[in-house]
C-alpha cells in the first residue's frame, strides 16, 4: 500500500468547511487524481449483460454515452420513483436544515460541501424537480431544478462513488432520509448508461461466474482453507477438518471471500474453522456459494438479488438445515433486509436451532440465516466454550461498528459480549462514534481501491482520530471490527493516521482465546505472536 | 444569496398585494367570501394529492436505519423503540421523532480542533425546531375558538394555560412569544451559518417569510391593533355555516394577517412544508427491524438472470474433480 501520491496526514488534516464562493449548481467537478475510482472494464459490464461496456475513464472529456442518455435516464428515474416510496419521499420531503451536513465522513474529512449528505442527494433532486414536478418545469433554478447535462451526470458520478452508503445522516435526519438509497438510486441510474467503477463491477462479475468476488476457483478456495488449517495445526496441534460442498450437512457456512484471500482477515477464517472444530459442528463451505459479500448492492437492486440468489440455491441442493454467516459489513444489509425479500421465502429450510445449546434462533425464523457472533454469544452463555482471554493479553483493543450491522440491523451487543469474554484489555472509542453512531472506514461501498486513496484517507479520517483517541489515553494496538471490508481497509487507514494499530476480526480473538480438546500448549497467537502473560 | 434575495423581495410584494386589497373596500368581499374556501380546499386537496403520491409508490424492501440494539438473543437487552421489531415499538418511535424530533435531537457539530475532529453538542437546532413548530400547532388550536361555538372547553383551557403568565392586556400568549423566537432562530441560522445558506432554496427562505407573516400580523392584531373579537368570531363562524359576511371595522393589519394565512394554505402542499405529511411516511422510520424473523413482500419482485449451479459445475468440473471436490455430474 503506497501513499507516495497523496498529501502527508499533516496536510490532509487541514481542512476548510467554508464553503466555497459560486454556487453549487455553478461549481463543477474537478476529477482530480487520488479522488475517484476507475472505470468499470468493458469485459465485466459485457459479462454481466449491463448496458454500454466500453473503453473510458472518469477524467476523459467525452464519455462516450449512448445518444440517447437523458432519455434512458429520465426514463428510468421515472421507473424508480414507481417503483420505490423512499426514493419519491426522499426526493420530495427535505427541508435542508442541515442536520445531516457534518455527520458525513466525507464531508468531515473533505470540507466538500457537495459531501454534505443533504447537497449529494440536491445533485439528483434538482433533475427530478426539472423534470418531474410543477414548479420545477415552470420556475426552473428559482424551484432548486437544473437541466440534466453531461457535467450534472459526471457530477453525479463523481459524488455517488464518494458515497459508502453507510447510513450516518440517515440516524440523524428527522425524517429518515437515507443518503445510501439515493445514492444506490444514483448508481443505478448511472449503471443504465454504463458509467460505473470496476472495483465494483469487477467483483460482481467476477461472483456471479466463480461464486466470489475474488474470482477464487474451486480449487483455490479448497487449497486456502487447507493452507489455514496447516497454520492452525502448527499453532495448536489439531488438524481441523475443511468440509466443503458437503451434502447433509446441517448448517451452510457462507463467510465473504475476503475471510480467504488475505490478511488479517484469514485469522478470523481460521477462528471460524477452530470455533467449528471445537463444537463438532456439522457444516460445509460451499465453493459455488462462496461469498457472503455482495457487490451487487452497489450496482442495482436486480444485481443484489443475481448475486445473492445463489446462497438459498446451495443450501438447496446441499440439503442444509440453515445457514450460518460470517463477519462482513454490507453482506449482512443483504442477508438482514433483502434476502427473504428478494429471494425467498426459505421454507426449504428449518428454522435455525443451534445444535450445541438448542437455542431457537427466532429473529432469524424466516430468512433462516443466523450471524456468527448471534451463534457464537449463545455458545459462550450457555458455557459451551474454554476460554482463556489470557491469551489476548497482548492485545489492547478497540472496537468499531460496521456501518451496516449496526445501522442496519442493530447489532451491538453480541460482538462485545464475545469480545469481553475473550479479552481482558478493551477500550471502547467516544460515544458519538460508535454503535449507530459509528464512523465509516471510508471504503466500503466499492470505494476501497487505491486509485481512490485520497478520498479514503479523508472519508476514514474521523474514524481513524477516534482511534488514535484511545491509542494515546489507553495504549490500544489492535482495532477489532466484524467486517472484511473492515479488516482490509482499515488496515491501510490506520497505517496512515495511526501507525502501530492492527486490525483483527471478533473471531481471531476468540480463537486466540479458545481452549481446544487436546491442543498442545499456546505460545504464540494466530499471527504467531508471542504470547504474554500466560 | 441569490435565493434570500429573491425571497425577500417576493415576500415583500405579497406584503404589499396585501396591503393594496386590505385598502381597497371593493375587494373585501372577494378575500372574505371567495379566496378563503379556494384556498382551503386546495390545501386539502393539495396534501391529499401530494400524500396519495407517495403512498402510491410501494415499499419494496423493509429498510429501517436501526438506532439501538435489534431483537436477538433472549438475553440481550434490546432497545424497543430505536430498534423496533413489532407495531408497538414503531408506533413509540414515530411518535417521539414526531412530537420530540427524536433525530434531530442526536444533532452534533465537527470542529478541527488541534487537527482532529471534535464533536460538540448542538441541541440549539432541535430546541427552536421544537419550540417553533409546537407553538405554531398551540396557535393553530387556540385558533378554533373563533370556529366553534360554544367553545369547547379544552380550547378555552388551553389559552389559558397559554396565557398563564398574564403578562400584559391582553394577555401576551407564551406560544406567541415562542413562535417568534423559533422563527428567528431559523432563519438566523439559515441566513448566517455559510453551510446552511449555501445549501438554501427559494422555498426554504420564503416558507419562514411567510409564517413569520402570518405571526407578526396576527401579534400586531391582537396587540397593538385590537381587532373588534365578536367581528373576528362573527367572520370566523360566518364561513363555517357557509354564509360568510364581510364584518364591518375590520383593521388593515387584520386583512393583512388574513391575506398571509390564505397564502400559507396555498404554500403549503406545494411546498417543502408537506414534510408534515411526508414524515408519516418515511420507509427507514415506520419499518420495524424483523426482516429476518418476518418475509417482507416486494410487489415487483421479478425473475432475475440467476447463473445456476449446474452451469457453475460445467465450467469448473474438472478443477473440481482434480481437487478431489464433490461433483453432481461425473
Amino acid at each position: 500500500m503506497s501513499f507516495a501520491k497523496i498529501p502527508k496526514p499533516d496536510q490532509l488534516i487541514k481542512i476548510r468547511y467554508a464553503p466555497p464562493e459560486t454556487a453549487w449548481m455553478d461549481t463543477s467537478v474537478d476529477f482530480r487524481p487520488g479522488t475517484w475510482s476507475y472505470s468499470g472494464a468493458a469485459k465485466n459490464l459485457t459479462y454481466l449483460d449491463l448496458p454500454n461496456p466500453r473503453a473510458w475513464q472518469p477524467a476523459d472529456e467525452d464519455w462516450k454515452l449512448p445518444d440517447n442518455w437523458q432519455a434512458i435516464i429520465l426514463e428510468g428515474m421515472k421507473e424508480r420513483l414507481e417503483k420505490y416510496r423512499s426514493f419519491r419521499l426522499f426526493m420530495d420531503v427535505c427541508v435542508r436544515c442541515g442536520a445531516c451536513a457534518d455527520k458525513c465522513h466525507f464531508y468531515i474529512g473533505s470540507g466538500d460541501p457537495k459531501n454534505m449528505p443533504v447537497l449529494r442527494a440536491e445533485l439528483l433532486r434538482s433533475v427530478y424537480r426539472r423534470y418531474f414536478t410543477t414548479s420545477g418545469k415552470r420556475f426552473g433554478r428559482l424551484a432548486g431544478a437544473r437541466d440534466l447535462t453531461v457535467d450534472v451526470l459526471k457530477e453525479w458520478f463523481y459524488y455517488f462513488y464518494q458515497c459508502t452508503e453507510c447510513r450516518r445522516c440517515s440516524v440523524f435526519c428527522p425524517f429518515g432520509i437515507d443518503q445510501a438509497e439515493i445514492t444506490m438510486m444514483g448508481r443505478e441510474l448511472l449503471n443504465l448508461v454504463g458509467c460505473n467503477i470496476n472495483w465494483v463491477i469487477e467483483p460482481a462479475a467476477n461472483c456471479f461466474r466463480t461464486g466470489n468476488h475474488l474470482g477464487i476457483q474451486p480449487g483455490g478456495i479448497k487449497d486456502m482453507l487447507e493452507f489455514m488449517a496447516d497454520d492452525i495445526e502448527d499453532r495448536t496441534g489439531i488438524r481441523v477438518n475443511v468440509p466443503i460442498n458437503k451434502k447433509g450437512a446441517d448448517i451452510l457456512f457462507v463467510t465473504p471471500s475476503g475471510d480467504y484471500f488475505a490478511d488479517p482477515g484469514t485469522f478470523t477464517c481460521m477462528g471460524y474453522l477452530m470455533l467449528f472444530h471445537e463444537i463438532g459442528l456439522n457444516y460445509t463451505f460451499s465453493t459455488y456459494a462462496s461469498e457472503g459479500g455482495n457487490f451487487g448492492l452497489f450496482t442495482s437492486a436486480e444485481m443484489v438479488k443475481r448475486l445473492n440468489a445463489k446462497i438459498y440455491a446451495e443450501a438447496k441442493r446441499l440439503g442444509v438445515k440453515w445457514i450460518l454467516g460470517g463477519e462482513c459489513g454490507h453482506m449482512w444489509r443483504v442477508i438482514h433486509q433483502y434476502m427473504g425479500t428478494m429471494n425467498g421465502p426459505a421454507d426449504f429450510l428449518q428454522e435455525p436451532v443451534s445444535p450445541i445449546t438448542g437455542t431457537r434462533f427466532e429473529n432469524a425464523r424466516s430468512t433462516k440465516m443466523v450471524h456468527i457472533t448471534e451463534f457464537t454469544a449463545d455458545l459462550i452463555r450457555n458455557g459451551k466454550l474454554k476460554l482463556d482471554p489470557q491469551r489476548n493479553d497482548h492485545i489492547r483493543l478497540t472496537f468499531h461498528d460496521s456501518c451496516n450491522p449496526a445501522r442496519a440491523m442493530g447489532l451491538f451487543e453480541e460482538p462485545r459480549y464475545i469480545i469481553q469474554k475473550t479479552c481482558n484489555h478493551f477500550f471502547e472509542m467516544a460515544g458519538d462514534t460508535i454503535r449507530e453512531k459509528t464512523l465509516c472506514c471510508g471504503a466500503g461501498a466499492g470505494l476501497g481501491n487505491d486509485e481512490n486513496m485520497e478520498t479514503r484517507m479523508r472519508g476514514g479520517m474521523p474514524r481513524a482520530m477516534a482511534v488514535k483517541k484511545v491509542v494515546e489515553r489507553h495504549d490500544v494496538n489492535r482495532l477489532g471490527c466484524i467486517c472484511a471490508i473492515d479488516r482490509a481497509t482499515l488496515t491501510s487507514l490506520m497505517d496512515y493516521w495511526v501507525p502501530g494499530v492492527t486490525v483483527m476480526g471478533v473471531h481471531e480473538l476468540l480463537a486466540n482465546a479458545l481452549v481446544m480438546t487436546g491442543e498442545k500448549e499456546r505460545t504464540t497467537d494466530l499471527r504467531g505472536e508471542p504470547l504474554v502473560g500466560c | 444569496m441569490k435565493n434570500l434575495l429573491i425571497s425577500i423581495l417576493a415576500f415583500f410584494i405579497l406584503a404589499l398585494l396585501a396591503l393594496g386589497i386590505g385598502l381597497n373596500h371593493s375587494l373585501a368581499y372577494v378575500l372574505i367570501v371567495i379566496v378563503p374556501y379556494a384556498a382551503f380546499a386546495i390545501l386539502l386537496t393539495g396534501f391529499v394529492y401530494r400524500i396519495i403520491k407517495w403512498g402510491s409508490a410501494p415499499v419494496p424492501f423493509r429498510i429501517p436505519s436501526t438506532c439501538g440494539q435489534g431483537k436477538s438473543l433472549p438475553w440481550i437487552k434490546t432497545n424497543p423503540v430505536e430498534n423496533p421489531s413489532g407495531a408497538w415499538g414503531v408506533i413509540g418511535r414515530m411518535a417521539q421523532e414526531i412530537f420530540l424530533f427524536r433525530s434531530l435531537f442526536r444533532n452534533t457539530d465537527v470542529a478541527i480542533v488541534d487537527e482532529r475532529p471534535v464533536y460538540g453538542s448542538a441541541k440549539w437546532l432541535w430546541f427552536c425546531g421544537l419550540l417553533f413548530h409546537w407553538s405554531f400547532a398551540i396557535i393553530v388550536l387556540r385558533h378554533l375558538r373563533f370556529f366553534v361555538e360554544p367553545i369547547a372547553p379544552w380550547i378555552g383551557a388551553l389559552s389559558a394555560l397559554d396565557g398563564f403568565f398574564e403578562i400584559g392586556i391582553p394577555t401576551l400568549y407564551l406560544s406567541d412569544a415562542a413562535i417568534l423566537v423559533g422563527l428567528t432562530f431559523l432563519f438566523l441560522r439559515r441566513v448566517v451559518v455559510p453551510q446552511v445558506r449555501y445549501i438554501s432554496l427559494f422555498t426554504d427562505y420564503f416558507s419562514l417569510l411567510l409564517i413569520a407573516g402570518v405571526v407578526t400580523t396576527g401579534l400586531l392584531t391582537r396587540h397593538f391593533f385590537p381587532a373588534d373579537l365578536n367581528a373576528a368570531k362573527t367572520l370566523a363562524m360566518g364561513w363555517v355555516t357557509f354564509s360568510p359576511v364581510v364584518p364591518q371595522g375590520i383593521s388593515l393589519v387584520f386583512y393583512m394577517h388574513l391575506c398571509f394565512v390564505f397564502v400559507l394554505l396555498v404554500w403549503f402542499p406545494a411546498s417543502k412544508l408537506m414534510h408534515a405529511g411526508g414524515i408519516f411516511l418515511s420507509p427507514t422510520r415506520n419499518l420495524a427491524s424483523n426482516n429476518r424473523g418476518k418475509r417482507h413482500v416486494n410487489p415487483w419482485n421479478a425473475p432475475v438472470k440467476v447463473h445456476t449451479y449446474e452451469e457453475y459445475e460445467d465450467e469448473f468440473r474438472d478443477k473440481m474433480k482434480a481437487s478431489g471436490l464433490p461433483v453432481e455430474k461425473e
